[in-house]
């Protein structure tokens, strides 16, 4: 199960079966989308899957996650989202309004991030055969032609820009399964990034080295990600990541750390320290980016190792999550 | 947010830290047990010993519930739950601790019905929605956990659920200790005694630790703050030349404990003559058991258990980790065959056991640091 969880196994299995055996080598960064050459025009691909459970929750639902996800892994990648193909799994007794309702929810979260949707298949299952819906959506882009996104272009030095609180999807998730007496004000951040990206390859263009958004095993995942393709460290400020209360608070009470908490509506993108502000206040000036900041540095050392400095001078290490997030009672 | 911030004011610690400077000097060396694995993690976390003279070492004791739970009882617990039947119920903190054919977690992947509970009333929920199937709660934890149990299964009896029953791991925290301390390798100067645990135990149950044993012990709180004040009360005692028990955590544990969370373990539960500790072996009267009283909810009691025993793989040193002569690092197996995904030994499995937070938060560090200095 850990395989899917995003965190070290998932990136083992990936490197270590699907890499070499379908794409005939593992030497080049994993990124977030592939490049196809068509008729000599580049192309920007990218698939995911998308298993929720409950179906809905507060801000937002599997349809929605489905477009905004394989959008975010369109934008990060450095492309401008195109079109998607959706892939339903569906269970036998699936209520028909719960279908429509995700529809819908799709289409409008398409109008949204103005991409569109130009096809798809069904599948039915037995009963008991899946969780009420899969689904699975291929998306295209065409590439922004000022962005080249390499995680060996990152220098010591860099910036690390975070577009706005972390772990307001996770911990939803986490409090709608309803196992938790816990309530809060708290909705998911599901949306497209697509916005920010543009802000910020229209402020600091080839400045940007990096991006990603940073979905399960959340920031720490992503930028372990990068220091091991990148060789270098990088180095976090605590006090300077936001995290709403709400997040904070439940993250205390389940012995949980909101790097490691899921994301669908963020985006951390490697800056070179000269264009750090300006991307930083591009972001800000585009909705929905009013909190970003400027979180960390790229150093040397220690090598390809994030590291999180705490407000009374202290460091640890943050490694990336191993398994799904597991909340600690005794 | 309140309550915590107030505990993490940055000030604040770098004055308390300084103070402890002071109070440690630089001619002698200090080796501090913290009990709880609570602590431990906190130490790690909030990156206390970057604060901390080098003078002042931290043993990380055996408070780790997880850690110091046999893999016997692990794999006895698993074999119960594979009637279908039965719904397997235990904390978050449980489910990546390896039985002998794999975790909880991985029993669940395989299609046995393991359900993450937040509490024992959560178990019992899941009992009174389930009213055809077993539900089965496999308690761990200390004192600080073993009322809550104790209460569920009164009001199991309370409310005629009869499709609940408890696997009780409960342990003690007094007999571990003594443990260590007779321990003839062993040389401690002072205790950060257990926070959580000491809201139900009190403080009286350390005296003779002071007395006897002629060492500090200090209750202290979970947060950075907590901790280094803890640190500069046990600082003051030796200066003085005493040994005192004295309370940190006075905004939560109370000096006598909690007299209505010892009633309802009292009611409950009893000391069991003996039980083994992973990595310390068996110590005698240092866990719970259910009462024939209330033998209905006691899995132990009810349904036929193999009586599992499993011993550690023979290199693994998580004895003298947890005793304190050895740091994590020293183990032989430690990082190399014996990681947080494939943990041998106990105290790599919680992210409260000393060598999971050795190496989550510190080893890669050390690592970084020492590669850096040789290029």
């Amino acid at each position: 199960m850990a395989h899917g969880a995003g965190g070290k196994a998932s990136r083992r299995l990936v490197e270590g079966l699907f890499a070499p055996l379908l794409f005939g080598s593992s030497a080049e960064p994993l990124t977030d989308s592939a490049r196809v050459l068509v008729d000599r025009t580049s192309v920007a691909v990218t698939t995911d899957s998308f298993v929720v459970s409950p179906l809905s929750f507060p801000g937002g639902s599997i349809g929605e996650l489905a477009i905004n996800g394989t959008v975010n892994d369109l934008a990060v990648s450095g492309a401008r989202p195109e079109a998607i193909v959706v892939t339903f799994i569906l269970e036998a007794g699936l209520p028909a309004s719960v279908l429509e309702s995700e529809v819908r929810a799709m289409a409008d979260a398409a109008r949204r991030a103005n991409v569109k949707v130009v096809g798809g298949d069904t599948k039915v299952v037995e009963h008991g055969k899946a969780d009420l819906m899969y689904v699975t959506a291929t998306g295209i882009g065409s590439p922004i032609p000022a962005l080249t996104i390499d995680p060996r272009s990152v220098r010591a030095g860099d910036k690390v820009l975070l577009s706005g609180p972390v772990g307001d999807h996770g911990i939803t998730i986490l409090l709608a399964r309803g196992e938790l007496d816990i309530e809060a004000e708290l909705r998911s951040d599901t949306r497209s990034v697509y916005p920010f990206v543009e802000a910020i390859s229209g402020a600091a263009g080839a400045a940007i080295r990096w991006m990603r958004d940073p979905t399960r095993g959340g920031v720490a995942t992503s930028l372990n990600e990068l220091a091991r393709d990148c060789g270098l460290g990088i180095y976090l400020e605590e006090e300077e990541l936001p995290v709403h209360d709400e997040v904070r608070g439940a993250c205390e009470l389940l012995g949980l750390d909101p790097l490691h908490i899921a994301n669908e509506g963020q985006c951390i993108a490697i800056v070179a320290a000269e264009y750090a502000d300006v991307a930083l206040a591009a972001i800000h000036q585009t909705p929905g980016g009013g909190d970003a900041r400027i979180i960390g540095e790229v150093r040397e050392q220690p090598a390809a190792t994030v590291l999180v400095g705490t407000r009374y001078g202290g460091t640890r290490v943050i490694d990336m999550l191993v398994g799904d997030p597991l909340p600690r009672i005794c | 947010m309140k309550f915590v911030d107030e505990f993490r004011d940055a000030d604040l610690i770098k004055k308390t830290a300084e103070e402890i400077r002071r109070l440690a000097g630089t001619t002698r060396h200090y080796r501090f047990m913290e009990v709880c694995g609570g602590h431990t993690h906190a130490i790690y976390r909030f990156g206390l010993k970057d604060i901390l003279p080098e003078n002042i070492e931290l043993i990380h004791g055996p408070g780790c519930p997880v850690c110091v739970l046999p893999m016997g009882r692990i794999d006895d617990g698993l074999a119960l739950a594979a009637d279908d039947h039965v719904i397997f119920a235990a904390f978050g903190d449980m489910m990546r601790v390896p039985g002998t054919h794999g975790s909880p977690l991985e029993y669940k992947a395989r299609g046995t019905d393991v359900r993450i509970v937040y509490s024992p009333s959560d178990a019992l929920k899941l009992a009174r929605i389930n009213p055809d199937r077993h539900v089965m709660f496999f308690a761990i934890g200390f004192e600080t956990t073993a009322p809550s149990t104790a209460l569920t299964i009164m009001r199991a009896r309370a409310e005629g659920i009869h499709n609940f029953s408890v696997f009780c791991n409960h342990v003690t925290i007094i007999p571990a200790i003594r443990a260590i301390l007779d321990s003839p390798d062993m040389r401690l100067d002072a205790f950060i005694g257990p926070g959580h645990v000491s809201t139900v135990i009190g403080c009286r149950p350390y005296e003779w630790i002071a007395k006897d044993e002629r060492k500090p012990i200090v209750v202290s709180g979970f947060e950075p703050l907590d901790i280094l004040q803890a640190i500069v009360m046990i600082l003051r005692q030796m200066r003085a030349g005493e040994a005192k028990v004295e309370n940190q955590y006075k905004r939560v544990v109370p000096w006598e404990g909690n007299r209505a969370a010892l009633r309802a373990m009292g009611e409950v539960f009893q000391l069991r003559p003996y039980f083994e500790w992973r990595g310390l072996g068996f110590i005698s009267q240092s866990a719970l058991r259910i009462r024939d009283s209330y033998a209905e909810w006691d899995a132990e009691q009810r349904f036929q258990v193999p009586g599992v025993r499993v011993t550690d793989p023979k290199a693994a040193q998580c004895g003298e980790v947890l005793k304190g002569v050895l740091k994590p690092v020293q183990c032989k197996l430690f990082g190399k065959e014996c990681t947080p995904e494939h943990p041998l030994g106990a105290l790599m499995v919680s992210s409260e056991g000393s060598c999971a937070a050795y190496f989550n938060y510190e080893h890669r560090k050390a690592m970084a640091t020492s590669l850096s200095r040789s290029a």
